[in-house]
């Protein structure tokens, strides 16, 4: 794949770059000062973050009554807003390592802030489980580790299941992450003209200083980790997935879940990276490093997986008709036609039929366009989440134990705080890391011109 | 002289990574054997250059791995056989396929534990003391310059024009 021969919109690095232009350009946006925007930018999600705070401190002080949880809907925004984080966070490992492994060059541009969103996104998801236990200070009672009482965690449960899992999940992206990040740091190290800054950049680059026999290591290392990462994402969104199918309640107890979840995980986690993406070659004036080639080759992605969701869907509804179980078919009845249709609907328009305008390539190469397309997606999953959840629980077996789920304000303020929360980080990251790999951008130069 | 004891060896800058590869090459065939090259990106031409063998990064990573699958089975089977077992609806103790999730996730956790620290032990990192960095324009080694090190304790004028036939832009001594 030659430089200079390929189109324009082809392109997976604007040409005339050079090591040091890369280099450069990458680190000034980590070493320069402030900008308004970012300031802005900080500010909104500082603001929803305490938002976030004040939440969990009427959370510890009164309980989970504060939400509009209730029997029989026990489980509502917590889970629907966990399996939503933890789900846009796949996508991120997901373009690391898969497409490592696959050796596309598209990745390189796109890995480190992937990284870091599926980083951020896990943090804020692993919080929800936790508020949801009622005690959230005894949350390492999941843990196993030497007790008085002698007890064990019950290790056929699946909730100890996805504990363990979001833990590895979390430590791994982290490692991950930070393993790729040393030679960076390294290089902001060396960029750097304050005193303060060199110091910072140091202690965190660990005295990396790119001798041919550690980059070996290095890339042995990063061979190693995509090549455990990928069926570990797997399993963990499976392990999420395992949470409903081992509960024996109509719309949940069904071997499809873990591929159906999986496959929603990748959707919305594309989605997210494009709604993240899109700004910031916008604001950042990244064009040249993420180009039109790297928003197609997202989009075809999301869509790839978004038709996986549509099929998820039919073949739903089919086998709850096919299997003859009355409550099966009463739950698809209502999902179609119940107090619940508008979320169903909601998820229909987003995820079914907003994505087909992604066949169009000159959809795929209109970054407005596909920010909204993407934000749809994220709505639409987030929705897909309330209709597994509340719709199976809100009409159990006995009709005397039914009941509606109404939201309060502090499902919603828990909700939009914990992106509040995630932005923070993220805006943090744009402002203080390389938000693109600059080793693997060097890299793929001089393999571009080695081929050109 | 005390003044020679304290040499790292001779640092040459080179402009392109074709130019650093060739350099390697020919000062290995003129004799030279410890040869440090600085990159700003892996170089996979020089792995053949300066011979570099495999490392343990795979190894430690499946010993890791292997901890985590064998240690949470075993652990699973003594706290739920031995230890504490709790008769829940009839099921077997050793319930097999259930200790299964637990492990796999346990088993990734160790493995890429392993492999970090592996990574980090071989490379002897963090190392925040070297003499490489003694010379100023190192910093450019993690940007645009490709960077040769010969060791050698004394001054080699001999080795220093060599460097520079071989089109170094630049020749440093560096200091321990």
């Amino acid at each position: 794949m030659s430089a200079a021969g390929t189109a324009r919109h082809e392109r997976l690095l604007a040409r005339g770059h050079t090591y040091t232009s890369l280099s450069d350009k990458i680190g000034k946006l980590a070493l320069r000062p402030n900008g308004t925007l970012w300031f802005v930018s900080f500010a909104c999600s500082l603001l929803l973050t305490l938002l976030f705070a004040a939440g969990v401190g009427e959370l510890l002080k009164k309980g989970v009554g504060i939400w509009g949880i209730n029997i029989p809907v026990a489980w509502a925004f917590a889970l629907i807003n966990y399996v939503w984080w933890i789900a846009i966070g796949m996508a991120g490992t997901f373009i690391s390592a898969a497409l490592y492994l696959a050796r596309q060059d598209w990745r390189s541009s796109l890995n480190r802030y992937a990284e870091a969103m599926t980083v951020f996104a896990v943090a804020v998801s692993g919080l929800f489980p936790i508020f949801h236990l009622g005690r959230p200070w005894f949350f390492y009672w999941v843990a196993f580790y030497p007790n008085r009482m002698s007890l064990w965690p019950q290790w056929r449960s699946s909730l100890v299941w996805d504990f363990l899992a979001i833990i590895a999940y979390l430590l791994v992206s982290i490692m991950y992450w930070y393993v790729g990040l040393l030679p960076d740091l390294a290089t902001l190290r060396d960029q750097a003209r304050t005193r303060g800054k060199q110091v910072f950049y140091g202690l965190f680059a660990l005295g990396w200083r790119g001798e041919a026999r550690h980059w070996k290591r290095l890339e042995s290392l990063n061979l190693v980790l995509a090549g455990l990462a990928v069926p570990l994402v797997f399993s963990v969104h499976s392990m999420v997935a395992l949470d409903f199918s081992e509960g024996t309640l109509p719309g949940w107890h069904s071997t499809m879940f873990p591929p159906f979840f999986v496959a929603g995980a990748f959707f919305s986690g594309f989605a997210m990276a494009l709604v993240l993406g899109i700004p910031l070659r916008r604001w950042l004036g990244l064009g040249d490093i993420i180009t039109p080639k790297h928003l197609d080759n997202l989009s075809k992605m999301m869509l790839a997986a978004g038709l996986f969701v549509g099929y998820n869907y039919a073949v739903e509804c089919f086998m709850a008709f096919y299997s003859g179980d009355p409550y099966e078919m009463a739950e698809m009845k209502d999902r179609l036609a119940g107090p619940y249709a508008w979320v169903f609907w909601t998820v229909i328009a987003c995820n079914v039929v907003a994505i087909q305008f992604l066949w169009s390539p000159r959809m795929r190469r209109n970054p407005v366009a596909l920010f909204v397309i993407s934000m749809l997606v994220l709505i639409g999953m987030w929705y897909e989440r309330f209709m597994l959840i509340v719709n199976t629980l809100f009409r159990t077996y006995l009709p005397s134990s039914w009941g509606m789920f109404y939201p309060t304000l502090w499902d919603l303020i828990f909700l939009f705080g914990s992106i509040g929360l995630f932005l923070l980080l993220f805006t943090l990251f744009v402002r203080w890391l390389p938000i693109v790999a600059m080793f693997e951008m060097r890299k793929l130069l001089h393999k571009l011109q080695g081929a050109g | 002289m005390a003044g020679e004891q304290e040499r790292y060896g001779c640092m040459a800058f080179f402009e392109t990574p074709q130019a650093l590869v060739e350099a390697v090459r020919a000062l290995r065939e003129a004799g030279y054997t410890q040869i440090e090259a600085y990159t700003p990106f892996p170089l996979e031409a020089l792995d053949d250059a300066l011979d570099i063998r495999g490392n343990a990064v795979p190894l430690a990573t499946f010993v890791g791995g292997a901890i985590g699958a064998v240690g949470m089975l075993v652990m699973q089977y003594i706290a739920a056989v031995i230890h504490y077992p709790v008769r829940v609806g009839g099921r077997p103790f050793a319930s097999w396929p259930a200790f299964i999730p637990p492990a796999l996730e346990i088993t990734f956790l160790l493995a890429a534990l392993g492999g970090v620290l592996a990574m980090l032990v071989g490379n002897r990192l963090p190392k925040f003391y070297h003499p490489v960095f003694h010379v100023e324009r190192f910093g450019r080694a993690s940007q645009d310059a490709f960077v040769l090190v010969v060791r050698s304790e004394r001054v080699e004028e001999q080795l220093r024009s060599l460097l520079q036939g071989l089109g170094a832009v630049q020749v440093d001594e560096v200091p321990a």
